[in-house]
């Protein structure tokens, strides 16, 4: 079974949760009052979950023919040909950035994602990658904080 | 009304208020470009700002400039590198960012200058024609039909999703639409689906969700594949054909005028606006084209690109018939306009034209002013923006990286949106390796809240779902909707029979 139809018998798995969550569980919560309205919160939710199952079936049991299929831009069955751990390593440095944003301050950790970032993906020039991640943290900080006037603390927490 | 035009361009062409358009078109669109920052947002910061000027006036024309600003820059950065900040530059980036792989990147901003300001100032002028007309068509329509017209927008995006994947586009729009019933709607006071999440409670942010879709898979393609980043930067920066032949201004003249039209028409029904304009002009631009140039579309065709720029910036200077004529916001940028106007003591309305005329008047006036400042200001910028691609890629990646965080971040003020952010992404990039289309899941989740809004209401009205069959301009609308889908469908099916040779039943 291809990639797709795997994928679309995961979204039908959401969708009857979503299902299950919107027929049998949201009208219990609904003060009396609510009950005499046409139209309850679970309403809209329930036609969306039916929706979501059928077409998902429609994809999963590939009911609808495809053309001929181009060529992938990436072929996933040989994903281990790409640079699929620079890949991973980024994403790890975001949940990193994400957990370190507000304890290490938004110039140090900027700061750090980007050269590290930099650097992992072959960059060698070091003082470029140094002044490059420097002034970036920096100038985006003034024009996010200073101009826009949206609050990001600078420092870590402990200066 | 000539005695209001006078007034209105004595308003407008003050010192003061000139400084204002181009102010607010160089701040927009300086921002809008920035992945993440969209109208919305930059409106709303711009609002201390407007206030504090004190002239109604004044305030109105700075805002109205940083929004086509922030419009013109978000598709500037939909071209470059397919990061729409704002919605309704989405089906910018479906022509306009293969244009950019294919080294055409100065061509492709030089269509959508020109696209922007001819939709733009087309739209300008009906605005002044039909305002008062137009404001009494908005009226007919009640939600049962908005209901009914939004069906058919999201159909019709499925629609064009191609043959073979009309299934997977529609259930990418399911998916849209379920995402944006997470969290506490102002409809029914009570959270849905937040899993008991408390950082769910507000539900999933638009600008995570789209830097989720678009920016971080096409950063990740980007980082799997290193060739990729050559085909796109490397010799593709060199905006040396900013210039466009006289073929394919013929060709793209004809799109303009009727998506400038289509795209007015559109923005002017509250809760329309300059998406569904955009996307509906790509679409019905697609379908009437012909054969070999409907091939084409997707694949960087001027055409896919000028229907959508022309569409979306008429669309945004129609939004202004219904806020200014009848005080109703047809857009969350023009709800944020109407908060501003409301905070400066000006209460827009049918009286708005009669007592202060110059505010409407000079709005009106500062449209063609904010669009000749655009051209003028994005055109010779052209090769400057395009320096953004000459950036190496060890450089390029972490920045978009970046910018997608930042989005995110400047959006909700929380980091633990990042976590989501990098989780949608990696969502986002396993449906692109399975060939399922992205806009339309964005799409949906944009629509949903207003989608259900009209349902709700045009239930409440009609006491259950009679609304269907007793109106029958909502019957029509849903019935165009299920043509859309199935058409399609219908006519890949007979081209595979008349492809195995056999014979047509008709």
């Amino acid at each position: 079974m291809a990639l797709d139809r795997w994928i679309a018998l995961f979204i039908l798995m959401i969708c009857i949760a979503y299902g299950y969550a919107a027929w049998f569980t949201m009208d219990e919560l609904l003060p009396p009052i609510m009950r005499r309205n046409p139209v309850w919160p679970s309403s809209f939710p329930k036609i969306l979950s039916i929706l979501g199952i059928a077409l998902s079936l429609v994809v999963v049991l590939g009911l609808e023919k495809a053309e001929q299929t181009k060529a992938p831009e990436i072929n996933y069955m040989r994903l281990l040909d790409y640079k699929i751990f620079h890949a991973i390593a980024l994403l790890a440095f975001m949940v990193i950035y994400a957990l370190t944003l507000r304890p290490a301050g938004f110039l140090l950790s900027t700061f750090l994602f980007l050269s590290v970032s930099s650097l992992m993906l072959g960059e060698r020039r070091y003082l470029v990658v140094i002044l490059v991640s420097a002034i970036a943290a920096g100038s985006i900080w003034y024009l996010v904080e200073q101009i826009l006037g949206i609050y990001l603390r600078p420092f870590p927490s402990f200066v | 009304m000539l005695e209001g035009l006078l007034i209105g361009l004595s308003t407008a062409f003050s010192i003061s208020n000139l400084l204002m358009v181009i102010g607010g078109c160089l701040i927009g669109t300086f921002i809008g470009m920035l992945p993440g920052l969209g109208p919305m947002s930059i409106i709303a910061i711009m609002i201390p700002v407007a206030i504090s000027i004190g002239d109604p006036s004044a305030a109105i024309i700075l805002l109205a400039g940083v929004y086509y600003g922030a419009i013109f820059g978000g598709s500037t950065s939909s071209i470059l590198i397919n990061a729409p900040g704002v919605a309704s530059t989405v089906a910018t980036s479906f022509d306009g960012y293969p244009l950019t792989r294919q080294g055409k990147a100065g061509k492709a901003l030089t269509v959508a200058a020109i696209s922007s300001f001819a939709g733009g100032t087309i739209g300008a002028i009906l605005l002044m024609g039909f305002a008062p007309a137009l404001a009494s068509v908005a009226l007919l329509f009640h939600s049962a039909e908005y209901f009914a017209l939004m069906v058919v927008g999201l159909s019709a995006i499925a629609a064009f999703a191609g043959t073979g994947q009309v299934s997977k586009a529609l259930l990418m729009t399911v998916l849209g639409l379920v995402m944006a019933t997470v969290g506490e709607g102002v409809l029914f006071n009570m959270p849905r689906f937040t899993m008991g999440i408390m950082d769910l409670q507000s539900g999933f942010g638009f600008i995570t969700l789209a830097m989720a879709m678009f920016a971080l898979p096409e950063a990740l393609y980007l980082v799997l594949d290193p060739t990729r980043s050559g085909r796109s930067s490397g010799q593709g920066n060199e905006i040396k054909d900013l210039r466009i032949t006289k073929e394919e201004a013929k060709s793209i003249a004809p799109v303009i005028g009727r998506q400038s039209i289509q795209g007015f028409l559109i923005g002017v029904l509250p809760g329309a606006g300059a998406t569904i304009a955009s996307f509906l002009g790509y679409a019905v631009e697609r379908n009437i084209a012909p054969r070999e140039e409907q091939e084409k579309f997707g694949k960087g065709s001027v055409k896919g690109l000028a229907a959508p720029e022309s569409a979306n910036n008429a669309a945004c200077t129609g939004s202004f018939v219904p806020l200014l004529t009848l005080g109703i916001p047809g857009s969350g940028t023009t709800a944020i306009l109407l908060g501003a106007l409301i905070a400066l003591n000006v209460s827009p309305g049918p009286r708005l034209m009669v007592d202060q005329p110059q505010i409407f008047w000079s709005v009106i006036i500062s449209m063609y002013i904010g669009n000749v400042v655009l051209l003028i200001l994005n055109l010779p910028l052209i090769p400057y923006i395009a320096k953004v691609l000459a950036v190496p890629r060890t450089f390029l990646i972490p920045f978009i990286l970046f910018f997608t965080l930042m989005g995110a971040y400047i959006g909700q003020n929380n980091a633990t949106e990042l976590l989501i952010l990098v989780g949608l992404g990696v969502s986002a990039t396993i449906l692109r390796f399975g060939d399922y289309p992205l806009a339309p899941l964005l799409i949906g989740f944009i629509l949903g809240p207003m989608l259900e809004d009209n349902f709700s209401r045009a239930m409440q009205l009609y006491d259950g779902i009679g609304f269907i069959w007793e109106r029958p301009m909502t019957l029509g609308l849903l019935a165009l909707a299920l043509a859309l889908i199935f058409l399609p469908s219908y006519r890949a099916s007979r081209a595979r029979l008349k492809a195995q040779g056999v014979a047509e039943g008709d």
